[in-house]
Order: C-alpha cells, then sequence, then structure tokens
C-alpha cells in the first residue's frame, strides 16, 4: 500500500501499531465535535495497555479507530505494517477477521447461538472446515474455562462466563492485538479479578492487550498507559512504547 | 462444493430463525404456499381445458374444411327456395359439390354427406341413430378405427347395398352382447346388415363430424329408401325439410391451402345461395382461435398468480426488514468479528429463500393436489405440467432473492459501531 506523505515513516517491525497524529471528527449539525485531536503514540509486539480518562475524552473512539471499526479523519494508524486509514469497508472487515479480537463490555454475544457456535462465528468467516471448527471451539473453551458449557445458550450464563466465552471467541482467529472495550464494567469485582487474570495470562504468552477502562484497579494490570483528555494525549508512560 | 459447505451453516441458521419465529414464519410463508401454489393449479387447470379443445379440434382434421347447411331464420326470409306447402328447401347441393371441387384450388377430396335422425331397433331394442348417408370418402376424411369388419366401399355405393357402419357407441347401446357383424337392423324402413363397427371420438367443446351413435349408409341407398326430404307428423299437420346434402367436407392438399380455400368456398356458394343456408367451418382456424384463447387465459392467470405471489412477496419483505431491525445488534457483532457485508448480504438472502422456498414447497404440494382433486370431483381434466414446477421452485427463489435483497442489503449497509450500541 503506496501512503500519502514522505515525512511519515513507515513504522518499525516490532511496532504492531503506530497512529499518527490521528484526528476523529464528528459533525454533529453546525458543530465539529474533536473525538480525537491529534494522536501520535505506537505500541510493541506484546505489549500490554490501558487507555484511560475521564467520560467523553475519545477513549471508545480511539479503540474503534484501533479496531478497524471506524476511520480516521485524518492522519495515518499503522497495523502489523499496513495503513488501515486509507482502506476499504471490505479490508477493514479483513483486517477485523485476520488481525484483531474484539471483547465488549456488554459481552455482546449472539443470543441464538451456543457457547460453542458463538466462539465458531470467526472461524465460520474464516472458512474452516466444520470439524476443524469444533475442535477449536473446544480448545477455546477449555482455555477461558468453560469447556462444559459448551452447549448452553449465552443466556444461561452469568456475566464472568459470558464474558469468557467473549475471550474465547476473540481468540478464535489466534489475532495479532487483543482489544477490549471496558471488559469488567458489567462484572463485579470478584469476576473483574478472574477476567483481568485470563488477561494477564494472554499478555504472558505474547499477544498484545489493549483494555480501555476509567477504573484505576483494572489499569494497574497493564504494563504501559495512556491518558486521553478531550481526545488528546495526557500522559502516556510504561513499557512497550 | 466448497461454498456448499461455507454456505450450509448459514442455512441452517435460516431454518432455527424460520422455527424460532414459528407462527410468523408460517404466516409469512402462507403467501408464498397461495402464490406457488395457485400458479401450479392454474397452469393445471387452464393447461387441461384447452388440450382438451385442442384435441378435439385436431380430431376434425386441420385439413379439412367443413361446409353444412343451415337452416335460415325467419327475419332471413323465412323458407327459402321454393316452398310446397310447409316444406322448407334450403342448403347445400351437389352442384355445390361439384363447383367446389372444380373451382377451389387446393382440393383432393369433397364428401357430401346427408344427416338425419332415424330410429333403429333390433329386436326390441331401439335407438334413435344419426343416419350419415356418405361415400367411402368420409371414412378418408374422418379417421377413425375400425374395431371390427370393415367400412363402406364402391360397391357399396353402386349396388345401393342395404349396409350399414355403426358407431361403437351405437353398437353398445342397439346390439348389446350379441354377435355384431352380419346382424341385420332396421333403420326407419329399411333393413340394413351391419358390415362394421369405427371407434367414435366424440365429445368437447367443438363439433365433430360423428357423433354418438351413428349408423352410416351408401348415400345411393339412402336416397333410394328415404329421397331427400324429411317428413315429421305433427299435430298441427305435415311439417317437413328438404335438404339435399347436410355436409359437405372438403378436404385440402395442406394446412397452407386451408383458409384461402376457405375463402374461396365461401365466394363460390355465396354466388350461388341467395339466402345463408349455410356454414363454413375451419377447424385450422378454430385451432388458432383457441390456441389465441388459450395464450389469452394463460397472461391472465399468470397476472392473478403474479399478484399473489408478489403480495407473498412483500410480506416476506416486511418480515425481513423487522428482522433486520430485530437483530441489528448481531449484524454489528458479526461485523466486529470481521464478517464483510456481502456475508451479511448472504445470510439474509438465505434466510429468506429458506422462508419462500418453503412457503415454494408447501405451495407446490398443494399446487399439485389441488388439480387432482378437481379431476375427482368435477371430471374436469387437468394437467399438471413439469415445467410448471420447476417455474414455480424458481419462482420461489427468485421472491425471496427480489424481496429480500432491500431487507439484506439495508442490514449490511448498517454501520457497524451504530449497530453494537443498538438496544
Ligand atoms: N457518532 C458520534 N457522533 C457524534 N459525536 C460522537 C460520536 N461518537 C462519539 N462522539 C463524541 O466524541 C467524544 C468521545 O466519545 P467516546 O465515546 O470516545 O468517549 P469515551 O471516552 O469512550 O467516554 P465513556 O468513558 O463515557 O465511554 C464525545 O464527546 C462524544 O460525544
Ligand atoms: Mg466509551
Amino acid at each position: 500500500m503506496i501512503v500519502c506523505g514522505t515525512e511519515m515513516p513507515r513504522p518499525r517491525s516490532d511496532e504492531v501499531v503506530r497512529l499518527d497524529d490521528v484526528m476523529r471528527h464528528y459533525l454533529v449539525g453546525d458543530e465539529v465535535v474533536r473525538a480525537l485531536d491529534g494522536v501520535s503514540f505506537s505500541m510493541r509486539k506484546g505489549s500490554y495497555w490501558a487507555i484511560m480518562g475521564p467520560s467523553g475524552s475519545g477513549k471508545s473512539t480511539m479503540l474503534n479507530i484501533l479496531g478497524c471499526l471506524d476511520r480516521p479523519s485524518s492522519g495515518a494508524y499503522w497495523l502489523n505494517g499496513e495503513n488501515v486509514a486509507e482502506m476499504d469497508d471490505n479490508q477493514l472487515s479483513d483486517h477485523r477477521l485476520k488481525n484483531l479480537g474484539f471483547i465488549f463490555q456488554s459481552f455482546h454475544l449472539i443470543p441464538q447461538l451456543t457457547v460453542g457456535e458463538n466462539i465458531e462465528v470467526p472461524l465460520l468467516y474464516l472458512g474452516l472446515p466444520h470439524a476443524e471448527r469444533r475442535y477449536k471451539a473446544e480448545a477455546l473453551a477449555e482455555r477461558v474455562g468453560m469447556s462444559h458449557r459448551l452447549r448452553h445458550l449465552p443466556s444461561e450464563l452469568s456475566g464472568g462466563q459470558r464474558q469468557r466465552v467473549a475471550v474465547a471467541r476473540a481468540l478464535a482467529n489466534d489475532p495479532a492485538v487483543l482489544l477490549a472495550d471496558e471488559p469488567t464494567g458489567n462484572l463485579d469485582s470478584a469476576t473483574s479479578v478472574q477476567i483481568m487474570g485470563l488477561f494477564q495470562e494472554l499478555y504472558e504468552q505474547g499477544k498484545t492487550v489493549i483494555l480501555v477502562t476509567h477504573e484505576p484497579d483494572i489499569a494497574k494490570y497493564a504494563k504501559a498507559n495512556i491518558v486521553l483528555k478531550d481526545g488528546r494525549i495526557l500522559s502516556l508512560h510504561g513499557e512497550g512504547v | 462444493m466448497n461454498q456448499i459447505l461455507y454456505l450450509w451453516p448459514f442455512v441452517r441458521l435460516g431454518l432455527s430463525d424460520v422455527w424460532r419465529h414459528k407462527t410468523r414464519s408460517f404466516l409469512t410463508m402462507l403467501g408464498m404456499v397461495f402464490g406457488v401454489g395457485s400458479v401450479i393449479a392454474m397452469l393445471a387447470v387452464g393447461e387441461g381445458a384447452s388440450q382438451q379443445a385442442l384435441d378435439s379440434i385436431k380430431r376434425l382434421g386441420s385439413q379439412n374444411i367443413m361446409v353444412m347447411s343451415v337452416k335460415p331464420t325467419t327475419e332471413d326470409g323465412g323458407n327459402t327456395g321454393s316452398q310446397r306447402g310447409s316444406l322448407a328447401v334450403y342448403g347445400l347441393l351437389y352442384e355445390d359439390e361439384e363447383r367446389i371441387k372444380e373451382t377451389v384450388p387446393g382440393v383432393t377430396l369433397t364428401v357430401p354427406a346427408r344427416m338425419t335422425r332415424r330410429n333403429a331397433r333390433l329386436g326390441e331394442r331401439q335407438l334413435e341413430m344419426r343416419v350419415v348417408e356418405t361415400n367411402p370418402d368420409w371414412f378418408e376424411v374422418v379417421q377413425r378405427p375400425v374395431l371390427a369388419g370393415r367400412v363402406l366401399g364402391e360397391h357399396d355405393l353402386r349396388m345401393r347395398a342395404n349396409v350399414c357402419v355403426l358407431t361403437e357407441h351405437g353398437v353398445r347401446r342397439l346390439l348389446a352382447a350379441e354377435e355384431m357383424i352380419g346382424q341385420r337392423i332396421r333403420i326407419a324402413s329399411g333393413v340394413f346388415e351391419v358390415i362394421g363397427i369405427v371407434k367414435n371420438e366424440t365429445g368437447g367443446t367443438v363439433r365433430a363430424p360423428d357423433s354418438e351413435a351413428d349408423a352410416y349408409i351408401p348415400i345411393t341407398t339412402g336416397t333410394q329408401l328415404f329421397g331427400e326430404a324429411n317428413i315429421r307428423y305433427s299435430a298441427g299437420g305435415m311439417e317437413g325439410e328438404k335438404v339435399e346434402l347436410s355436409q359437405i367436407i372438403v378436404k385440402m392438399a395442406d394446412t397452407e391451402a386451408v383458409e384461402p380455400g376457405s375463402k374461396a368456398i365461401e365466394a363460390v356458394l355465396a354466388r350461388f345461395h341467395k339466402k345463408r343456408d349455410f356454414r363454413i367451418d375451419v377447424p385450422l382456424t378454430l385451432l388458432r382461435e383457441a390456441e389465441r384463447t388459450k395464450r389469452t387465459y394463460n397472461i391472465v392467470l399468470g397476472a392473478i398468480a403474479g399478484i399473489s405471489l408478489l403480495v407473498g412477496g412483500i410480506g416476506i419483505m416486511n418480515i425481513m426488514l423487522a428482522s433486520v431491525t430485530e437483530r441489528t445488534k448481531e449484524i454489528g457483532i458479526r461485523r466486529a468479528i470481521g464478517a464483510r457485508r456481502s456475508r451479511i448480504v448472504v445470510q439474509f438472502l438465505i434466510n429468506t429463500c429458506v422462508l419462500s422456498i418453503g412457503g415454494g414447497i408447501v405451495g407446490l404440494l398443494l399446487g399439485v393436489s389441488i388439480p387432482l382433486l378437481i379431476t375427482a370431483f368435477t371430471a374436469m381434466p387437468t394437467v399438471v405440467q413439469p415445467y410448471s414446477l420447476v417455474l414455480a421452485f424458481g419462482i420461489s427463489v427468485g421472491i425471496g432473492i427480489v424481496f429480500g435483497l432491500y431487507p439484506a442489503l439495508r442490514a449490511a449497509s448498517l454501520d457497524p459501531i451504530e449497530a453494537l450500541r443498538h438496544e
């Protein structure tokens, strides 16, 4: 992919994520809302990040861009060495399918599918044959400790269990980057600790983990953090820059 | 194969969706059921009716022109020609046959016939038969299988033989189980030997040259025995009519010659008949008319069926739009996981196709059984043509795709972030 300006350097090979002066503006009536207002940083492969900041500071907006659900209004976003900012919808979809795993605050499991089927969804889109999907889904459920609930519907599970299933689904495509938007926001503190333990494991296994939170307790698990305010980076420190 | 395997989970998803909303799906499918069912049933009924009509017309012979004597209406001048007492004289003459044979191009054969209704009896049994006085060429032009014996021959005509050929139905009713050939039956004042039996195929909407109970006798014998006047005695006195020939069947060289031939015959006859005491039937024209009627009929039926399918399709579209709204969040989830827009489109299209094909299959069964019931209870012929089944299936898939496309495209065009936020 050939990208615009010469002043924009290509990312180093160990940078899994790199943002160069990313802006995201919304036009609401006549007013321009600057949800992200010139954000630049990079994240190394295998790092563990928390994105923090007050409500409305642009955390979700940033995560959506990092997760290829949204495109910057301007600036460059390098994911695995490719500039995602100028890709079309299909290419973004393919990036999500192959390189990214999402975990949401309200789990977002498909209610009419069983646990096993939910975990299989990404594998289905990846075109894996039936037997292989089955096998992988079982292994993933095992990994998050949910193999005894494969044939249950999400509505039959507790919040913590649902989030484990969501983690298993996010891992199904073996993503380079795991993105989590307030993954513990709907969980009690004991369950939150379990889920954070899971993230810790994934980080130790070499995954890049980025989570959005406004709870300092949760942010402590991460090895680096970014604090946003009004769409700008207020502070950025820790290992993995 | 791979593609099919890839689609299968979506088909299953579609099926389970349909199953989850049983009542709703059932009601939605009803539209398709009746649409497809009525297409097949109507085509079967229409085809049955038109095949019956076409068959009976074909039996008249598509190369033939039938010229018939008809009694002129009173407004048309009452009794025409010479009038003696209350004897009506009208109709075709031997001269007409000669004229047709000589002046009309393309004529290969003309067959004169005089038809009267007379009583036939065998011992105790009696039957009113139509007596057709004609010559051997009749059997050339009105081809019917000979079931027993032989048909009239030239020598019967020359000898004015008292012989007759009967139709199957007439035989059954008059002779019953008795040995048929060689029997002597009395027809009016004459005694005739039965020399042959032919199959008859009457019926349908068009008048065939033969009828249920016919007795064919040499025209020479008829003239000698009965004369040309048919006199009935009634309360008011004697009433009769004199018709030299009831009918002339003209056989043309080929079907192309039929239409100009009928015009020429019309012209010839009109010149010599002051009153309109004849009628010309052209089976070929009837055939063409029947085919035209069939086409019109099919168009009307098609339009009606089309409207019911349209209604069914709109019903499906309506449900699918509701389903898209209902499943906005699921769409968002699938998109976030990495499903391309086209895959969302495929998923929803499969969903509609499950509905429309499901309805189509039930409709197909309905459409096949309705004609069977109609035939069983009304004896109306119906023909379910194989193509109509393919058509019905094609239509239901088509309806599924056409009416599913808009909801599917709408589902796919949702912004994933917005869709995820949807509750
Ligand atoms: N679709 C949109 N249209 C207009 N403005 C938007 C849209 N999405 C976000 N914004 C605005 O962008 C800003 C950042 O929103 P964002 O959702 O990223 O905040 P956040 O940091 O995630 O907040 P919270 O902690 O409450 O989730 C807010 O002012 C918000 O109103
Ligand atoms: Mg947010």
